[in-house]
């Protein structure tokens, strides 16, 4: 049972494992103004684990370790890698912030549930699905009301657990009833059972309903949805960058490995259900963007829009709308993460999130404005930035499958979109603080905010344009599920 | 292997926008010279490649290069130009090069004038110059979605450029117009496109987005006729064509110089380009089937735009509208699908192209002095700009479409293509001559001759040396290509002779 | 000498513009040399086609002195430059009279360096389209020459200059869009717009154009012709802005628009009408006889009643074209007949001749306008005791343009006269008529100017009237003595229209 392969498959997880025990020991030891470099040793661990796993820990043929409840393949793979990034990211994020950055558990935490979303992302039964799950959320909520002077932040907590909660809870009932009705619990072996007819149809679509509540909650679909912007805009930013992106990206790779894999068979049941979801979504989530005028609750409803044009890719049900599902997840990571990573820097010094904040910002600091423009124009879909070939590549899918008026919906979505992101850019590019005087009043960027800024930045700009090698591997995790 | 001269073109703006970048912003100077040095960097090579295609009568696709980019989805970044685009590489490289030297803007001391780009050159250069990437890599693009890639790139600067540093009036509202109408244009090709993707790649077996594979995956007649409309008028829109040209004007009069003379020398010539290019020349029994309508509205465009512009009082808004009109030229052109009409719309695209940014080059100078382009505020200019004032004058004679320039060598053929496949039209169109002919020679009349108004009196001052240079640069362009015809027209007949084998009337 | 004979007309074409090219660089401030170097530069075209005249040769059918050099292949067009006699007259009148004209104007001195190289890029706009046998190469230097007239008009006129160049501009660009519309016809027809290929072609051509027959087409081009040269001549009632246009004009300005431009329209009745056209001409060939005579009558007319005096002679070129147009009519209506050719003579050399005696005239307004600032007849008024060399000129000039026998424009009108007398004899009698009241127009001018009682303002003070100067001597001396060798020994030139005549119609 513990072959070379079964460690090799859950490599990731023992490395991080390892790296917050030793931030455990550490931390004591690193009196409270110097623990701040505590986010050096995570991030500089997780960028170790990463070219390790990279080096050494790539699956090869698919296989299944731990009892048939790990998958050991690309789809997995590939997620974990992105979760790693995201996760190194944020650790450079929260250094420099006032109320959490000097704190060890945020990192310990945030490592906590790296490990869960690197679970779900290769989990191949429900159980251990479930437990991934759980361990990654329970970090989250307490990550998300961190800053417990903070009335906001603690409302974010939560409202975030107990909606998640409550979720969570639905997912369960779905999980036991498929156990109910098979017998078994892993998602092959599930699929397996499904064709020999082991469930009625009725009752196919009622599970199928209580996942689709679950997972949307994850990743914040409409109706479920409503959650995300009070936490966003309540949590520490960083944080609220690690939900929006490393979060989304989780809950994508299970809806795509348990629809794909589980269901594939049933696929009109769901793939109708899942076009209206994703219409409505992307509607919403644009609709509700247009009107804000605080920087995080405006990129929480743009994060709930994509996550609307990501669905197109699994409603295609092909290897391209797969492969361009987990190609936008990568594309929308370091987009996204870029986004709030302005956010943090700006806030950091300006202490506001309202886009009044914003105002002459490229002047400021020309370099934050123009990180700003990128990751806000690759939010658009904008070329050379990574969104425009994730955006064409998922429509592209959705052509494929038939599904023009999605795509046409999809279109109608990202004119709203280019609307609102060129409005904040008005801000930060045209209008200019009350005195004019923003040479006096210079944004400066703490190194590592630098350093993580300037990595996003550059694989916003690489997935946007030397795009073959992240396609290829985008479709070798595609290939995996058919 | 050759020199890779296109993808030198194609990337030198954006490779001089990222050094621009990183010049500290303080500098100004610097980055003044590293802009005119990478604009005449391309504007040679461009110019290169245009003289070789011409002197060693190429026809066809040349100086191809294609490099592998994402063969699992059939995407390469293929680069060529033939008879139609090479002229339009041109146009771009001087545009670029002539839009540098009139933004140049160095502060003089000794007039307090403050003409060009004062306020962040670096930023700006940088945004015009990218955009000037996406430009060329759309004229030289052989691959379907490279050039929807490099198309994008060429809009959305636009955005920017406007809100930045544009009249302060109406640039919110203009930009947003503007990026909002192109962008709908842009996606709803791109829908088009994505369908041709998977259809040619069903029927052949090839799923490609090389458009010469794609001028040959012979798509069904009722699939054309279906997509050509949302291809042709998607890209159309950038073209200006009536009833989607309503951004146009106002992206002009809210737009600095540089990018006035960007978005009406090239930005438009890019929309019709790939409207020939990926509507025409893919679904040619669609063109063939829609060409009546494409007519129509370009007839409309044209005459309007003409009787649009006799109104106008702001200098720039009759430019704009004349654009609307000459661009309606363009599409009449397209929509004749034979031989005269496609020539003379291929050498319209560059006339034009040049024409008008001279017209906006001039009046920008006018403004940076005058801070008006009111009409009746205006007068008397040629007493203290001469030079600017002869510039716009043989520019309004190139817009009449009088022999001797450019104008005329490419409205001719226009209008005896259409002859030939419509006469109701070519006479109706006519008038606009007449009209063009009088807003034009009263607006010079009023602008540049008789009393300057006392306001004006002393604050004139002429221009500069730079905006000399780009002004000789443009009319000589205009002049020669009117004595000369030859040094374009057989280039792009070879071009058009492509398109009518495509077409299968020739 | 190879290359001057085989390149004679490009050169003759081409050196006015190539000079108004280098006069661009000259420095801007030094008016003098400026008017020297036009002048001179305008003088070698004019040396040129005297050695044309001279190596011409009348008996020889077709265009001689052709050069074709690759244009606009891609339509068929190309630069296809010949003269025949009656082109080769124009070619003459027109670079005679442009140095003139800028002799003429060696008293302006308001930027002076634009306004000579209007005048020289005029010259190679009229002198292209009389020299061409193609076209579209026709229509374009008929269009380049509207380009200097409207700024000279527009820059240099006088009071009322913007709405008079506006006019003029609207009024034969859309002439010329009929010409324009006719062209791109024919080209499409024929494939070529090459004129010796078409005429060639011409009776030939088969099946249909858009759906039309082919005689419809040539009906509509016909139309599109006539519109656009009866604009141009002007033919009465598309004149209207002809006396704003001239009367607005600099003086050189009105020379030449009333020297050579009026005949443009004229050329184009004769080189492209009516040799295309013989059926169509001679149908409409009474109503185009009744204009000319309406030109005639309401000319003199309108002539008669101005009190401007640059306005009266504006409104004699009215008058003076209508002998042209119904020389033309004549010749159509009848074509082939002995009496057809003698009204077709009459109507070339009367083209001829009203180029010198309007140049003239106008030459001789702007000479007292110049000194008096005043054109209105009124306040002049016995001035013959003050300028009697001038006035000498001006009594002559005029009885030219009367057509005193003896001096050219009788030779002209007489034959017009004599020969549509039997082919349209109606109007040529109501014309005679108008001749009448050439006479008296003439006669009035005449009077008010130089005789009854002096208007004592002229004689003493700053308004002293000075004499005509030697410079404006000179420049009349060529227009007078061809006036007066035409008018007793025309044959030298008839000759030469004769057999351009016989060869053509």
């Amino acid at each position: 049972m513990f072959t070379s392969v079964a460690y090799l498959s859950i490599l990731p997880e023992i490395l991080i494992l390892i790296l917050g025990v030793i931030l455990l020991i550490v931390e004591p030891f690193l009196k409270e103004e110097r623990r701040r470099n505590l986010g050096w040793l995570t991030a500089g661990g997780l960028l170790i684990i990463l070219v390790v796993s990279l080096l050494v820990g790539r699956p090869g043929d698919p296989a299944m370790t731990f009892g048939n409840t790990i998958r050991f393949d690309w789809l997995g793979f590939f997620f974990e890698m992105l979760l790693i990034f995201g996760a190194g990211i944020t650790a450079l994020f929260l250094m420099d912030h006032e109320k959490v950055g000097r704190r060890g558990e945020v990192y310990v935490l945030l490592l906590a549930s790296t490990i869960g979303m690197s679970l779900m992302s290769s989990a191949a039964d429900l159980i251990m699905l479930y437990l991934a799950i759980e361990t990654t959320s329970i970090p989250l909520y307490v990550l998300a009301g961190f800053m417990l002077s903070d009335d906001r932040s603690t409302e974010a907590g939560f409202k975030y657990l107990l909606f998640g909660a409550m979720t969570s809870a639905v997912m369960l009932y779905g999980f036991s009833l498929l156990y109910g009705f098979t017998g078994t619990t892993n998602l092959y072996a599930l699929a397996d059972a499904f064709k020999a007819g082991q469930i009625t149809a009725p009752v196919m679509f009622g599970v199928i309903i209580l996942l689709i509540v679950g997972l949307s909650f994850k990743v914040s679909i409409v109706p479920f949805h409503f959650w995300a912007p009070d936490v966003y805009e309540g949590a520490p930013t960083p944080i609220s960058g690690f939900l929006s992106t490393a979060s989304k990206a989780a809950g994508f790779v299970v809806i795509a490995r348990l629809f794909l894999v589980v269901f594939h068979d049933f696929t009109i049941d769901w793939m109708s259900a899942f076009a209206v979801l994703s219409a409505v979504t992307m509607t919403v989530g644009n609709l509700l963007a247009l009107p804000q005028k605080n920087i995080k609750r405006m990129l929480a409803y743009s994060s709930i829009a994509h996550a609307g044009y990501a669905m197109i890719g699994i409603v295609a049900v092909s290897k391209l709308g797969i492969a361009s599902v987990v190609f936008y997840m990568a594309a929308y990571i370091v987009t996204n993460l870029a986004a709030f990573g302005v956010v943090v820097a700006v806030g950091r010094v300006v202490g506001s999130d309202d886009y009044d904040a914003y105002k002459g910002l490229s002047r400021r600091s020309p370099l934050l404005g123009l990180i700003m423009l990128a990751a806000f124009l690759s939010l658009a879909g904008m070329p050379p930035f990574a969104g425009f070939v994730a955006k064409v590549f998922v429509f592209a899918a959705g052509v494929q499958a038939g599904f023009v008026w999605l795509v046409v919906v999809g279109i109608l979505n990202s004119i709203i979109g280019v609307y609102y992101y060129l409005n904040v850019m008005k801000y930060v590019y045209l209008y200019r603080l009350e005195n004019e005087d923003e040479d006096k009043q210079p944004i400066s960027l703490t190194r590592p905010y630098a350093i993580a800024l300037i990595v996003l930045v550059l694989g916003v700009i690489l997935l946007g344009t030397v795009f073959a090698p992240w396609f290829g591997y985008s479709n070798a995790a595609a290939l995996n599920l058919f | 292997m050759a020199f890779p001269v296109l993808s030198v073109i194609v990337f030198t703006p954006a490779v001089a926008a990222m050094i621009l970048l990183m010049i500290p912003a303080q500098r100004k100077t610097e980055a003044r010279g590293v802009a005119l040095a990478a604009a005449t960097f391309a504007l040679l090579l461009s110019l290169w490649v245009y003289i070789q295609y011409l002197t060693q009568h190429l026809t066809g696709y040349q100086f191809v290069e294609q490099y592998n980019w994402l063969p699992a989805l059939g995407i390469s970044l293929h680069f060529g130009v033939d008879g139609m685009s090479a002229p339009l590489v041109l146009l771009t490289g001087v545009v670029m090069f002539t839009g540098v030297l009139i933004s140049w803007g160095e502060f003089d001391e000794k007039s307090h004038l403050s003409a060009g780009i004062q306020d962040r050159p670096r930023e700006f250069f940088a945004f015009l110059f990218i955009l000037a990437s996406g430009v060329f890599g759309v004229f030289t693009s052989l691959d379907l979605f490279m050039l929807f890639f490099f198309y994008e790139i060429a809009v959305f600067p636009m955005y920017l450029l406007i809100v930045i540093w544009g009249w302060i009036k109406t640039r919110e509202y203009a930009a947003m117009k503007l990026t909002l109408y192109l962008f709908i244009g842009s996606v709803v090709s791109l829908v088009g496109a994505l369908a041709m993707y998977w259809t040619a790649g069903q029927s052949t077996g090839i799923y490609t987005f090389d458009m010469l594979q794609l001028e040959k995956a012979g798509f069904s007649a009722s699939f054309q006729n279906i997509w050509f409309l949302p291809v042709f008028f998607g890209f159309a829109v950038l073209g200006g064509i009536w009833p989607f040209h309503n951004w146009s004007p106002d992206g002009h009069v809210a737009a600095p110089t540089a990018v006035s003379m960007f978005h009406a020398g090239v930005l438009m010539k890019l929309g019709a380009f790939a409207a020939l290019r990926v509507g025409i020349m893919l679904l040619p029994e669609g063109a063939q089937h829609w060409s009546w309508l494409i007519m129509l509205c370009a007839g409309v465009a044209v005459v309007y735009g003409a009787f649009i512009a006799f109104i106008q009082t702001d200098l720039k808004y009759m430019i704009g509208f004349s654009s609307v009109s000459h661009m309606g030229l363009v599409m009449l052109g397209l929509s004749t699908l034979n031989q005269n009409g496609l020539t003379g719309a291929g050498v319209q695209m560059f006339s034009h192209g040049i024409m008008t940014a001279l017209m906006f080059a001039v009046t920008g100078m006018i403004y940076d002095r005058s801070h008006t382009r009111q009409i009746p505020e205006l007068g008397g200019m040629n007493k203290v700009m001469p030079f600017a004032a002869i510039g716009f004058i043989i520019a309004g004679l190139v817009s009449m479409g009088m022999p001797g320039f450019s104008g005329f060598i490419a409205e001719f053929p226009i209008f005896l293509g259409v002859w030939q496949s419509q006469w109701l039209v070519a006479v109706i169109a006519s008038i606009s001559i007449v009209v063009t002919a009088a807003y034009i020679m009263i607006n010079i009349r009023k602008v540049f001759f008789g009393d300057m108004p006392e306001k004006l009196e002393g604050h004139m001052t002429d221009i500069t040396v730079l905006d000399k240079v780009a002004i000789t640069t443009l009319c000589l362009l205009m002049i020669v290509i009117g004595l000369f015809p030859s040094v374009i027209v057989p280039m792009v007949q070879t071009g058009v002779t492509h398109i009518l084998n495509l077409l299968g009337v020739a | 000498m190879d290359f001057l004979n085989s390149h004679l007309l490009s050169l003759i074409l081409f050196i006015p513009a190539v000079a108004a090219v280098v006069m661009f660089f000259l420095p801007k401030d030094e008016a003098k040399f400026l008017h020297w170097f036009a002048f001179v530069a305008s003088l070698i075209p004019f040396a040129l086609s005297i050695y044309l005249w001279i190596q011409f040769k009348p008996d020889a059918l077709g265009f001689q002195f052709q050069e074709q050099y690759a244009w606009y292949a891609a339509i068929g067009s190309s630069l296809h430059l010949g003269v025949d006699g009656l082109s080769l007259t124009m070619v003459l009148l027109t670079t005679l009279l442009t140095p003139l004209a800028l002799l003429a104007s060696f008293s302006v001195s308001d930027r002076v360096k634009p306004y000579l190289m209007l005048f020289l890029f005029l010259e190679t706009g009229m002198l292209g389209v009389f020299m061409t046998i193609d076209l579209l190469i026709f229509f374009v230097f008929w269009e380049i020459g509207l380009v200097p007239m409207y700024f000279l008009i527009n820059q240099w006129g006088s009071a009322n200059r913007n709405y008079a160049s506006l006019k003029f501009m609207i009024y034969t660009m859309g002439g010329s869009l009929g010409l324009l519309l006719g062209i791109q016809l024919l080209g499409a027809l024929f494939g070529t717009f090459d004129l010796a290929t078409i005429i060639t072609k011409w009776t030939s051509a088969q099946g249909s154009l858009l759906g039309f027959p082919i005689a419809t087409v040539k009906d509509v081009v016909f139309w599109a012709f006539v519109i656009a040269f009866a604009v141009k001549v002007p033919i009465w009632p598309f004149h209207t802005w002809l006396p704003d246009a001239h009367t607005e004009a600099p003086t050189a300005g009105s020379m030449l628009l009333a020297g050579v431009l009026l005949k443009l329209g004229a050329y184009g009745f004769l080189r492209l009408v009516l040799p295309l056209y013989p059926e169509q001409a001679k149908a409409y060939a009474p109503a185009l006889a009744l204009l000319a005579t309406a030109a005639i009558v309401f000319g003199a007319f309108a002539s008669f009643a101005q009190n401007d005096f640059k306005r009266l002679v504006a409104y004699s070129s009215v008058n003076h074209m209508g002998f042209v147009v119904l020389g033309i009519a004549a010749a159509a209506m009848a074509s082939g007949t002995a009496d057809a050719r003698i009204a077709m003579n009459g109507a070339i050399l009367q083209m001829f001749n009203h180029g010198l005696s309007a140049a003239g005239m106008f030459f001789l307004v702007g000479v007292i306008y110049e000194r008096t600032h005043t054109r209105n007849l009124d306040e002049f008024g016995g001035l013959f005791p003050l300028v009697p060399i001038y006035g000498g000129i001006l009594i002559f000039t005029s009885m030219a343009s009367l057509g005193l026998p003896g001096l050219n424009g009788f030779v002209s009108e007489f034959l017009v006269v004599r020969g549509s007398y039997p082919i349209l004899t109606p109007y040529t009698a109501i014309s005679m008529l108008g001749l009448l009241f050439t006479g008296a127009y003439i006669l009035k001018g005449i009077s008010k100017v130089l005789q009854g009682p002096m208007n004592e303002n002229w004689a003493h003070g700053e308004h002293k009237l000075t004499e005509i100067s030697t410079r404006e001597i000179i420049v009349m001396v060529p227009l007078m003595t061809l006036i007066l060798i035409i008018g007793v020994w025309p044959a030298w030139i008839l000759d030469v229209i004769n057999k351009a005549v016989m060869h053509l119609f």
